[in-house]
């Protein structure tokens, strides 16, 4: 085995572990931080996989500004800190299992029958030609997913105002 | 290196996150849980384009977009949740069920 | 089989022709009555005389037509018949049809006057009775059905004139059928018919079978023409024929039901049980002459010994009798005993010819009776006497038909009677004779007392009578002119113009023409005649008055027994009704109740019963539970499936997750 193989499965290793932290811990902080470092684990695994703008852009963006919206949330609504039981909801967590499990299944049979190859990428990224086809090939999503950020910018702005003008929702 | 790893991995993250969504009581740890699946298909579009070796590198494009997607969802999410908060003072899932019979 | 018509009648010398257009249509004689009683049952009561004009304009022409017929019989002759088959039944042809003969022709024409004239008095007699419209249905009905019976050319035809004849019969004797008496009355006639004529059927049955035909014409032809066949039967099957004759005609012992049937309005008397009806025998044993005088021969005697004893012992009751139509109608036993008696002593022509005079002397006599019931309002002579002040015309045409009945010369009875006897002096029949001669006195006696009792004396009664309508007189006045002239058709050695009437016909008659007078038999009817008139007057009227004469003649056990009818009427009850009431009768009506109704009844039971039965399992507890289990079923599943709605998120894609992995199991892994 190689380096590259090992330092892969251990990211991915962690990774299992930080994600499976996210979605079973009591503590609301503790997950957030997980996420966290899922995040950042995936961006060294995209790293791996020689996609380093997409592992700048994970972390400058989601890391960066999605983590920091999150433990807004967190705190603006007043989740309980520290240990918390009731974070779980105990009815759903058999069938949750079963559910999860049984998707899990059904991917990796799906994603294993389906593919099968090796990384034969072997160069890094070329940023300059990421952002060539970017604005060339896919200008129109880019568009578009600007438009997208526009709206959901005004939205969230109108949504969360807690403004004394605004009496009714519906005159937006 | 062969990729059946990396793709059974995203396979259990992403079956991780589904969990999440069903058992979290909180709605900002169900929005987490979302972040989390959006992240395994994220990691499923980068190793594609890795072992396609993509000379359009669509794979990676598309991962980028839909990271801004996961962004601008989070933003609106994350207001929504504020909104049901200032309603019931709280952010309990289970207490928003008026849509029964 | 041709019958060789022009032979035969060359045999008797007379000629004829066809009838022409005249006979083609005499079915219309047969017809018309039936259709104008359908036409007065539906539209009588709208008319203003309530269906009578149209009664009287149907008789109206058969009177016209039957007239034109004896004309045309007269110049010309008229031989024919027409059939019109039916269908058949086995080897029998089923025919109907019509017969333009002598004999018919006699009897459409007494048919047509007589129901004319009675037709005319009833409508003003039974004004204001009840049902009047259908009074005038049934008579025109009964004047169908006797033009039926007397122009049948089959035998099936002539029974089913028979048995019609006694339907209308039995509707107009229990016209007032609101009293007991009469609607009795009414059945007595019916049944005693009914019983006479059994034997008419088995007659016509062996008649039928033995000659294999039903046409008259052709079994006449066969019995004078030595058919071996009906040979062997021809005594039984004349026998039996001459029973249902009894019974129509009211021969001993069968003739108690015409007393009886007085209770019926008079103008139906007058018509049917003095002209027509009870004439029916006759004509039957008239048309069958030729098969009596030819095979049946030994028939012929029984028919005269039972004629001779009806005619005496009728004549009889006749004199203690206090209602005056009773009196009426004994004698009209008594004249039919005449008539049966000459046909049984093989006089084919005095039979018919006292037929002819009776019809018209009778019928008058019976009109005038009613006139006066009609005007004192009670039958009894007892209440009444003295009515001739009151009402002379009725007075006037009675004593003419008394006198007619009497046998007086130039009455029309004179001359029948008188050849009635002269063919039984000529046969040498001589006690059968004297009895006969003793009848005529008879007869002639008891007119003479119910003539006193009636108008001669003084008024016993308690009513005002008066004199009746014109309508009834004028009617009385022409059939005395018939009374008097009708036996001028037939006067021996001076004109005979009746006998070829009568004999012309497809089969030859043979019988003895008397050249003259035969002087024996007319001088002891004459003085028989004229005794009974004198001795009747002398008792009744001279002696005493008219109700103590009674006492005079009365001699105790004889006057008991004629009073109570022979107790003929006692007999059969005892003997007869009563004991078939009791077992026969009163078996079926229980066998009727209780096994028939109850098996009638059960199937209503049991059909009630399953009803119920599916009602309560299929419908109630089956159908409906089933459908009331669909609805709740709906319902629950509804109550059941809508608790998925819980409206919590998380269950929601719990479920749609589930749903995901199953069907993609699905399509993986089975499709």
């Amino acid at each position: 085995m190689e380096l590259y193989e090992i330092v892969t499965y251990f990211v991915l290793l962690l990774l299992l572990s930080t994600a499976l932290r996210v979605v079973t811990t009591t503590n609301v902080i503790h997950a957030a931080v997980s996420l966290v470092f899922t995040l950042a684990l995936t961006a060294v695994l995209f790293l791996l996989l020689s996609a380093e703008f997409v592992a700048l852009v994970l972390i400058l963006v989601y890391i960066g500004a999605v983590i920091v919206l999150f433990l807004f949330g967190i705190m603006i609504t007043r989740a309980p800190l520290g240990k918390n039981a009731e974070l779980d909801n105990d009815k759903n967590k058999k069938a949750g299992a079963v559910i999860a499990f049984s998707i899990f299944l059904l991917f990796s049979y799906i994603l294993i029958n389906g593919f099968s190859g090796e990384i034969a990428i072997d160069q890094a990224t070329s940023t300059q030609l990421l952002g060539e086809i970017l604005l060339t090939r896919f200008v129109f999503p880019f568009e578009i997913v600007s438009f997208v950020l526009l709206a959901a910018l005004i939205g969230g702005i109108t949504l969360a105002r807690k403004d004394e003008a605004l009496i009714d929702e519906d005159q937006i | 290196m062969i990729v059946q790893p990396v793709l059974i991995i995203a396979a259990a993250l992403f079956s991780l996150g589904i969990y999440g969504i069903l058992v979290r009581r909180n709605a900002v740890m169900v929005l987490l849980s979302i972040e989390l699946i959006l992240n395994s298909v994220n990691i499923n579009f980068v190793l594609f384009d890795a072992m396609l070796a993509d000379t359009m590198m669509n794979g990676q494009i598309f991962s980028i977009f839909i990271i801004t997607i996961a962004a601008a969802e989070v933003g609106i999410g994350l207001a929504i949740v504020l909104m049901l908060f200032r309603n019931r003072q709280t952010a309990n899932i289970d207490e928003f069920d008026l849509m029964k019979w | 089989m041709v019958i060789d018509k022009v032979n035969l009648l060359a045999e008797s010398k007379i000629t004829y022709g066809d009838g022409g257009v005249l006979a083609e249509y005499a079915w219309i004689l047969v017809v018309l009555p039936f259709i104008s009683a359908l036409l007065i049952t539906f539209t009588g009561k709208k008319l203003p005389y309530k269906g009578a004009e149209i009664a009287l304009a149907t008789i109206g022409s058969i009177f016209v037509y039957s007239t034109a017929l004896l004309y045309q019989h007269i110049t010309e002759g008229i031989v024919n018949e027409f059939f019109v088959g039916v269908g058949s039944i086995g080897s029998f042809d089923i025919e109907f049809g019509w017969v333009v003969d002598g004999l018919s022709i006699m009897m459409y024409f007494v048919v047509g006057t007589v129901a004319l004239l009675v037709f005319i008095y009833a409508t003003n007699y039974m004004k204001g009775e009840i049902r009047y419209t259908f009074f005038f249905t049934s008579l025109t009905l009964f004047a169908g059905s006797m033009l039926v019976l007397v122009s049948s050319p089959t035998l099936i035809q002539i029974l089913i004139g028979w048995e019609l004849v006694g339907v209308c019969s039995y509707l107009l004797i229990g016209h007032y059928w609101e009293i007991k008496e009469n609607s009795s009355a009414a059945m007595k006639a019916f049944i005693t018919n009914k019983i006479a004529d059994i034997g008419l059927m088995i007659g016509i049955i062996i008649l039928a079978l033995n000659t294999g035909t039903l046409r008259i014409s052709e079994i006449l032809y066969q019995s004078t023409h030595d058919y071996e066949a009906i040979k062997n039967v021809a005594f039984l099957a004349g026998v039996l024929l001459f029973i249902g004759a009894m019974g129509k005609s009211a021969q001993f012992p069968l003739h108690v039901w015409l007393p009886d049937a007085m209770a019926g309005p008079t103008p139906v008397s007058a018509l049917m049980h003095a002209a027509t009806m009870v004439t029916a025998g006759v004509y039957l044993l008239a048309r069958m002459f030729p098969f009596y005088e030819g095979i049946a021969h030994e028939a012929l005697e029984i028919v005269m010994l039972f004629g001779v004893i009806t005619l005496i012992a009728a004549g009889l009751i006749a004199i203690v009798q206090d209602d005056l139509k009773k009196v009426l109608a004994y004698s009209t036993v008594s004249q039919l005993g005449y008539m049966i008696a000459a046909i049984g002593s093989g006089a084919y022509t005095a039979a018919l010819f006292h037929l002819w005079t009776h019809a018209f002397f009778k019928a008058l006599l019976f009109l005038g009776a009613g006139s006066v019931i009609h005007a004192v309002h009670t039958n009894s002579m007892l209440e009444m006497g003295g009515l001739r002040k009151f009402m002379p015309r009725t007075f006037t045409t009675f004593i003419i038909g008394t006198v007619a009945l009497a046998g007086l010369p130039p009455f029309a009875g004179f001359f029948s009677k008188d050849e009635i006897l002269a063919s039984l002096n000529h046969e040498g029949e001589t006690t059968f004779l004297i009895i006969s001669i003793i009848g005529a006195f008879v007869t002639a006696f008891y007119m003479t007392r119910a003539v006193a009792l009636t108008f001669l004396g003084e008024y016993r009664g308690h009513g005002h009578p008066h004199e009746s309508d014109k309508m009834m007189t004028v009617p009385l006045m022409f059939l005395s002119v018939f009374a008097i002239g009708a036996g001028w058709v037939n006067i021996p050695g001076i004109y005979t113009g009746f006998t070829t009437w009568v004999t012309t016909r497809a089969n030859a008659i043979i019988e003895h023409h008397p050249e003259s007078f035969d002087y024996a038999a007319l001088f002891s009817g004459l003085a028989a005649g004229l005794i009974g008139i004198s001795l009747g007057y002398f008792i009744y009227q001279i002696q005493a008055s008219a109700e103590n004469g009674d006492k005079a003649i009365k001699v105790e056990p004889i006057w008991t027994v004629l009073e109570n009818k022979y107790y003929l009427d006692n007999f059969y009850f005892k003997y007869l009704i009563n004991p078939t009431k009791s077992t026969i009768s009163n078996a079926i009506d229980r066998f009727n109740t209780n096994v028939i109704d109850r098996i009638i009844n059960s199937f209503g039971i049991v059909a009630s019963f399953l009803g119920q039965i599916v009602y309560n399992n299929f419908d109630q507890k089956g159908i409906d539970r089933l459908l009331n289990a669909s609805s709740t079923g709906t319902d629950n599943l509804g109550g059941k499936v809508k608790l998925l709605q819980t409206g919590k998120t998380q269950q929601y894609i719990m479920l749609f997750l589930a749903g995901v992995v199953t069907i993609s199991l699905l399509i993986l892994f089975i499709i």
